[in-house]
């Protein structure tokens, strides 16, 4: 049995003879770290003892990352790096800020989700004051799999866990009192990203985190990030894109949640038709009228569904959606 | 949250190594196939307002009692008596919870106009506490307010003028207090409840008492017929103190006692990891085990002692209650097991132990080795309800470096102590026939209590006592990682290592013994049914 207690070659530090004559294996990383004992590295749990709650995935703490320093190394690396980086790959048309001129305190932005470039892209569009003091809803399940990816989402996205498969009270109560203590929160309504360009319908908490902390929720609109990282992709490709900030919304007294999210979703669609028409009018025209093309598309197959997607624009002064070649019908070379 | 329940785990192939405290360092040790570990409680959840909950308890005290202010009035003579430096251990974060009480309590007394008050630290033979040690306890602004006129001050158990005999009991045990204390229209006594030992009639029929009076329970047939002065229902020491207490009462001596209860929250951070279980160390835990142990391996045991004495517990309150003696200790006792208390089956053949680097006697001060066997064999030991842990006959192995050392202002007894009297024998009874009385009346050690900080020139004889109910029952202690020599001047065997430990134990209770370890401090007790 080996001693820990030893001050000198001690096993549990991972210490082992090598040497050709020595008769011994030569000591290998491998071995070192299969070698390595308590405390060096984790202790089993025992048979018939329940493993603590681990610090990943919803019960991530984020505490740390809202405290000063970690606020000042998210905003240095936003403004320099990430609004290059930003600028380089989404070159993003920012709408709609003169919407929040009469907005106070903090908010709930709700987005339509495209791809991971979103968050990005939100992030460094967020006018101020509500940017300095941001947090983005994360999916506890992938942004906080592990100790190092929930780190790096804490620090510079300010990433907060939200849990996607259930409903976690932790989750939703450490959101509300975000909120109510100051600070803004970018959450997708969707519940995930798009798989085909289209949008999903929106899911209720949006409008329960605004009823619980008695803030407005700003309907949010991005266009063109689905082209950038799309859902599938690994590495990111130049587009452009276009961010369009609704008006806030309030939670009324007769509102409830269901019809909270249909005012939501349509606040969103709406946009998305401004957007897309570059016809302010007319678009609220058809918002009025219930008559906005909707976020999810037609209900038909998958091809019918992109092909309808890579439609070319109306021509009246609409906003390229995309890149160029995202607003043509590409054929495959035979 | 809620706490856990502690729990006994047995150990298999995949248990790991388990962190025992070995003085002013820890070891890691890996426990054979089919051991068992007995891990405390968690910390119980603390009250939410403390002063809340003390206002509410002098307000609606227990048993028959008035409520605090009713008992105040214009004129009176009010003492305020308070546990002192051995209490908690380790001392707790500002601010002290007798400092909270007394404050609330000198307020009621400032509302009703009473004057003469005066505090006592009630230390019995233990040494006076410095005045650093009293601010912390009392906090700055009662002693400002009191020690510089006098009225705050430590206990004397050898000023003749200020100790009165009340008589002795229907068993024979003389009474002796403070003079104060006895003249008094009203006693308060602002308790601190460890551990289930603490408190009751213990408070004020030990703290404020003489050796006149404490030599009828701190004595070798005490501790032996005390199975476990940790379980005062078994205890002849709380026997002989609650019939000490109740002839107070009957001599007129007016009680009012406040009794609190803290969690076992004991080490503050960077430390915590100190207080978990192995399995669920974080990886910063981990790193701080690595970082500390390796730390204190190199450091010299001076430096180490100085940073284990900074330690601050961040102690929650769990309870506090107020009023009559009997019936505060009784609701008090429950809190104390609630925190304590974790099932054990059936005793075991050698109990294993990691002792710390602290004992109610060496705070601010080192460990001697007499405080060593107490802290092991005294207070470990005893920390059971029911029967013993270990089974009669069996092994105690504890791990402590057990230096030939000695503070030479707080212990200078115990270094004549461990020179003369157990190189002459280690068998308490004789200890006690032939050496108590020459060092209880000793004029050198006399003085140096009085005018300095030195324990009593009796206590290390107490300190021996402690061991003799576990001396009895045990056919074994071995120390592991011990200083040799110190270790055999107190009969017992040493050890370098857990495993030849275990092999030395072999001899007295077989080849394949069963074999327990207590994870402890954080304090638990063991319910051994």
């Amino acid at each position: 049995m080996s001693d820990p207690n030893r001050r000198t070659a001690v096993p549990h530090f991972g210490g082992r003879g090598s040497g050709k004559g020595s008769g011994r294996k030569k000591a290998s990383v491998t071995r070192i770290a299969r070698n390595t004992e308590f405390p060096l590295r984790a202790a089993t749990t025992p048979k018939g003892q329940t493993p603590l709650p681990a610090n990943v995935g919803s019960n991530y703490e984020t505490d740390w990352a809202r405290r000063f320093p970690a606020r000042v190394a998210r905003r240095v690396a936003r403004d320099t790096l990430g609004r290059a980086i930003v600028h380089y790959y989404a070159r993003p048309t920012i709408k709609g800020v003169d919407r929040l001129s009469e907005l106070r305190g903090p908010a709930v932005f709700a987005a339509n989700h495209q791809s991971h470039a979103d968050t990005a892209v939100m992030v460094t569009s967020i006018p101020e004051p509500w940017c300095n003091r941001l947090v983005v809803g994360a999916a506890a399940d992938y942004f906080f799999g592990n100790r190092f990816s929930s780190a790096i989402s804490a620090l510079f996205v300010g990433a907060i866990p939200i849990e996607r498969t259930s409903v976690n009270r932790r989750n939703i109560d450490q959101a509300v009192a975000l909120l109510r203590s100051g600070w803004s929160l970018v959450i997708y309504p969707e519940g995930g990203r798009s798989r085909d360009g289209w949008g999903q319908q929106f899911r209720p908490g949006a409008a329960y985190l605004a009823k619980q902390a008695g803030v407005p929720v700003v309907p949010v609109h991005i266009r063109g990030t689905f082209d950038i990282l799309r859902k599938g992709r690994a590495w990111p490709k130049r587009a452009r894109s276009v961010v369009n900030f609704g008006r806030p919304l309030d939670f009324a007294d007769d509102d409830n949640n269901r019809r909270f999210t249909r005012r939501l979703q349509a606040a969103v669609e709406g946009l998305a038709d401004e957007t897309a028409t570059g016809n302010w009018f007319a678009a609220r025209r058809r918002l009025h009228s219930a008559d906005s093309p909707g976020l999810e598309g037609p209900s038909a197959s998958a091809w019918r569904r992109r092909w309808t997607l890579t439609e070319p624009a109306p021509a009246s002064g609409a906003d390229p959606p995309g890149d160029a070649a995202a607003s043509k019908r590409r054929w495959p070379y035979v | 949250m809620t706490a856990r329940k502690g729990l006994v785990l047995e150990v298999d192939r995949t248990t790991p190594p388990i962190v025992f405290h070995h003085g002013e360092g820890l070891r890691l040790e890996k426990l054979p196939v089919g051991s068992r570990v007995v891990y405390p409680n968690e910390p119980l959840d603390a009250v939410r307002d403390p002063e809340r909950e003390i206002a509410s308890a002098l307000a609606n005290p227990l048993g028959d009692c008035e409520p605090l202010a009713a008992l105040m009035r214009p004129g009176m003579k009010l003492t305020i008596a308070f546990d002192d430096i051995s209490l908690p251990l380790p001392p707790m974060a500002a601010p002290d919870i007798r400092g909270r009480i007394i404050e609330q309590v000198l307020d009621m007394a400032a509302a009703a106009g009473v004057d003469d008050v005066h505090l006592i630290a009630a230390l019995a033979l233990h040494r006076r506490m410095t005045e650093a040690e009293l601010r912390h306890a009392v906090g700055d602004r009662v002693y400002d307010a009191f020690a510089p006129h006098g009225q705050l001050y430590n206990f004397d158990a050898e000023d003749p003028d200020a100790l009165t005999h009340l008589g002795t009991t229907e068993a024979g045990e003389e009474v002796e207090i403070s003079t104060r204390a006895v003249e008094s229209d009203l006693l308060v006594y602002v308790n601190i409840n460890l551990v289930s030992m603490d408190g009751g009639h213990k408070s004020v029929a030990t703290g404020l008492s003489s050796y006149t009076a404490l030599r009828h329970h701190h004595n070798v047939h005490t501790m032996r017929h005390s199975t476990s002065f940790m379980d005062p229902e078994h205890s002849e020491l709380h026997t002989r103190n609650w019939r000490q207490g109740r002839l107070l009462a009957k001599a007129g001596v007016k009680v009012f006692q406040i009794e609190t209860t803290l969690n076992n929250d004991t080490f503050p951070s960077p430390y915590g990891f100190l207080q978990r279980r192995e399995w669920e160390m974080s990886p910063k835990d981990r790193l701080m085990l690595v970082g500390t142990k390796t730390a204190l391996d190199v450091m010299s045991r001076r430096q180490a002692r100085r940073i284990f004495s900074g330690i601050r517990a961040p102690y929650g309150l769990t309870s506090v209650q107020a009023g009559e003696v009997e019936a505060v200790h009784r609701v008090t006792l429950e809190n104390v097991y609630r925190q304590h208390l974790v099932r054990v089956e059936g005793q075991t053949d050698v109990l294993t132990m990691g002792l710390p680097y602290l004992c109610p006697y060496n705070v601010n001060s080192i460990m001697n080795p007499i405080l060593v066997a107490c802290l092991g064999l005294g207070y470990f030991f005893n920390l059971y309800r029911g029967k013993p842990l270990v089974r009669p006959g069996g092994v105690v192995i504890m791990t402590h470096p057990t230096p030939w050392e000695f503070h030479p202002v707080h212990h200078p007894s115990y270094i004549d102590f461990f020179e003369e009297v157990l190189a002459d024998t280690t068998d308490p009874e004789v200890i006690e026939h032939r050496y108590e009385k020459r060092y209880a009346q000793d004029e050198w050690y006399r003085h140096l209590y009085r005018t300095s900080y030195a324990y009593h020139g009796v206590h290390p004889f107490y300190m021996w006592y402690w061991c003799a109910h576990a001396l009895e029952h045990l056919g074994e202690v071995i120390i592991v990682g011990g200083d040799p020599a110190a270790v055999r001047r107190m009969g017992f065997r040493a050890a370098s290592t857990l495993n030849d430990a275990l092999e030395i134990a072999t001899d007295v209770v077989g080849r394949d013994p069963s074999i327990t370890h207590i994870h402890n401090p954080p304090v638990l007790m063991a319910d051994v049914v």
